[in-house]
């Protein structure tokens, strides 16, 4: 079982959900990301989402944008985010999947980043805009380095689709809760939860729901249907809003805690 | 040589495709099902017709221009007058098909992106005559250098919006339109205004603007009684260049020569040739040449043309230039510029700065190709640029 499944596996065994963390790496510079991935996993991440920038995120909203740009002004490249994972495996065994757009990763080579993602000790891979067919021909070889494949599945996708997803994901599915970029929103979507179901009728899987979730009350709300929470957007806001701060690692550790402190699956 | 690419999956070759989020994957399934059944309704087929006859002023003219070819002393030099459009530009022809088709999908809102601002103008001008609320994303530098297509899609009924993140430019503003799109798509169509982005918008961009290239085909067999010897066309996405080339593709005795953008170097970010400095790369839904840096960034680009300053060139041209069918020249912002003022002198016509680049083509290649038929396509007319002209022929702006 890889190390995502089992992570999957101890929060269930807690009746809780687990907690995916998204931030970019480099953001607000690459020296940083070591110690903020740290913080996360103090403050109760089970699973780090640890994003490759690029220069036209064309699915991510103003938030994500900023942090990118961020990133890439301060020299951030995927030799160096790779840079990143190695200094954060040497200090933890969290769970890291790296979340990117296709082309920084296609100039690096899929193979060789295959061979070297194994090697560091990454453990999935997540391609925003990689759809399963154009994915296909790569996952045979993510999978035989041992690397989880994590695809996307939205409210607008159709049962076919979905069960395509399911074929190709391995870790667990990313169930993206409404039709949209990422970003904070008020309100959980109420598309989340029909396709919760739909997915599971695919997929023994877990299932992981993200895209605008930054309370605590939402992180309740999805950790009852669902069984991972994904954060992105409002992490990366807490990075802006102090990246000038001494205080950043902590702060960043207690609004993590204030989000895993309703990760319970509550009778 | 076959003509019925993509196939089913949107590859020209190894390029093109459908490289978006999955929440894209529906919809776009959705377009291009669509497309498929219009493209086989008479009714929709008779429409579209009409509307490109009595509303856009089709066929438009195949003009010789005798006394350019005469200073050249070489190729006999025919211009497809796509100037002469309403709106003054190519872009109408793929605006209507896809207004008709978002239409037949039910859509009440249009999204779109602009650079230059002729494509967003086009699709204010075919949103007011269907009815559909209308907005157009636009970097803001391009708003600032185009105020004029900015008031215009205005007073057309256009919301124009202006992007103020990344470069400001006519990448941004595709971003930004897709990130719209995404949010909305039950109410909206995105309108893409050249052959880019994810299946099925490069094939169907082409498909709207074949009529270019099939006109210009009948009428020089029926004035000359031959085909071209070379036709050419300038390409930023490629939209009239695909619209002009497809209709001559399987006459291989006809050169196909596609002007990109030289801007004012050969360094990155000083020019948009995706042939001479780019490598293959995905960007806003398709995989095609690409300029980006060795870690997979997009680069800058630039071109005093807005229409051609963009960092992808369509798929179906990358796939043309690798079978060899087609060759693929860059021209630079000043050439353009000096072609621009000959062909006003010459022959009366101020070509849009984007077309200027095809024309400087001809005008490299003429004169040497005594006992040939050039037919280049004018795609659009030069008054957008009007203050651009201004600004870089100075010589001619004394008071």
């Amino acid at each position: 079982m890889s190390r995502i499944r089992e992570c999957f596996e101890t929060a269930r065994k807690a009746n809780r959900a687990a907690l995916i963390a998204y931030i970019t790496a480099g953001d607000p510079c690459p020296e940083r990301t070591p110690a903020l991935v740290a913080a996360l996993e103090r403050g109760g991440t089970d699973i780090i989402e640890l994003g490759v920038p690029f220069s036209d995120p064309i699915a991510d909203g103003p938030v994500i944008q900023r942090g990118a740009g961020r990133a890439l002004q301060a020299g951030t490249t995927v030799v160096r985010v790779l840079d990143i994972a190695r200094q954060i495996r040497e200090q933890s065994a969290i769970p890291i999947v790296l979340f990117s757009y296709l082309n920084p990763l296609l100039q690096y080579g899929f193979e060789k980043l295959a061979a070297d993602a194994a090697e560091i000790g990454i453990d999935g891979l997540l391609l925003t805009d990689l759809s399963v067919e154009e994915a296909g021909a790569h996952v045979p070889a993510l999978h035989r380095k041992g690397l989880d494949t994590i695809f996307l599945a939205a409210p607008t996708s159709t049962e076919a689709r979905l069960a395509a997803v399911a074929q190709y994901s391995t870790g667990f599915v990313y169930l993206v809760s409404r039709t949209g970029v990422t970003g904070e929103r008020q309100d959980l979507s109420s598309s989340a939860a029909p396709l919760v179901e739909a997915m599971r009728r695919k997929t023994a899987l877990p299932l992981a729901v993200g895209f605008g979730i930054s309370t605590p009350d939402q992180v309740s709300a999805v950790a009852r249907i669902a069984d991972g929470v994904i954060v992105g957007s409002a992490f990366v806001r807490v990075i802006e809003e102090h990246r000038e701060d001494p205080e950043l690692e902590s702060k960043l550790e207690q609004f993590c805690h204030s989000l895993a402190a309703a990760l319970e699956k509550t009778a | 040589m076959s003509t019925n690419l993509p196939d089913a999956r949107g590859h020209f070759g190894p390029y093109g495709g459908r490289y978006v989020p999955e929440v894209l994957m529906t919809p776009l399934e959705e377009l291009e099902k669509a497309y498929s059944e219009a493209g086989l309704d008479p009714a929709f087929q008779s429409e579209l017709k009409d509307l490109l006859a009595n509303y856009a002023g089709r066929p438009t003219a195949l003009y010789y221009a005798r006394r350019l070819s005469e200073q050249l002393g070489g190729a006999r030099i025919y211009l497809k007058r796509e100037d002469l459009l309403h709106t003054g530009a190519h872009k109408i022809n793929n605006c209507l098909g896809q207004v008709l088709l978002a239409r037949r999908m039910g859509k009440r809102r249009i999204v779109a992106e602009t650079g230059a601002g002729q494509h967003g103008v086009a699709t204010a001008t075919v949103c007011a005559l269907f009815g559909m609320e209308c907005t157009v994303y636009m970097g803001e530098e391009d708003m600032r250098r185009q105020r004029l297509n900015v008031f215009r899609m205005r007073l057309l009924g256009a919301k124009v919006a202006a992007v103020t993140n990344g470069s400001r430019t006519l990448k941004d503003a595709i971003s930004e339109a897709m990130r719209d799109w995404v949010s909305t798509i039950d109410s909206t169509h995105y309108l893409l205004g050249s052959a880019l982005g994810p299946h099925p918008y490069p094939m169907m961009v082409r498909d709207f603007h074949r009529v270019i290239g099939d006109e210009a085909r009948a009428q020089l067999l029926k004035r000359e009684n031959r085909l071209p010897d070379r036709v050419f066309a300038c390409v930023g996405g490629g939209s009239n260049a695909i619209g002009i080339f497809t209709a001559f593709v399987g006459d291989e005795g006809v050169r196909l020569i596609g002007t990109e953008a030289g801007g004012r170097g050969a360094g990155l970010g000083e020019h948009a040739a995706r042939f001479s400095g780019g490598s293959p790369g995905v960007l806003h839904g398709a995989y095609s040449y690409l300029l980006q840096n060795g870690d997979g960034q997009v680069s800058l680009t630039h071109s005093v043309s807005a229409g051609l300053d963009y960092a992808l060139i369509g798929p179906e041209h990358a796939w043309l230039h690798d079978r060899g069918r087609a060759e693929y020249t860059s021209v630079g912002d000043r050439e353009a510029l000096d072609a621009a003022v000959r062909l006003s002198h010459t022959e009366g016509i101020i070509p849009a700065l984007e077309s200027a680049h095809a024309v400087a083509e001809a005008l490299r290649q003429a004169p040497g190709a005594r006992g040939e038929v050039f037919v280049v396509n004018v795609s659009g007319r030069g008054d957008k640029d009007t203050d651009i002209y201004r600004e870089n022929l100075p010589e001619l702006d004394l008071e």
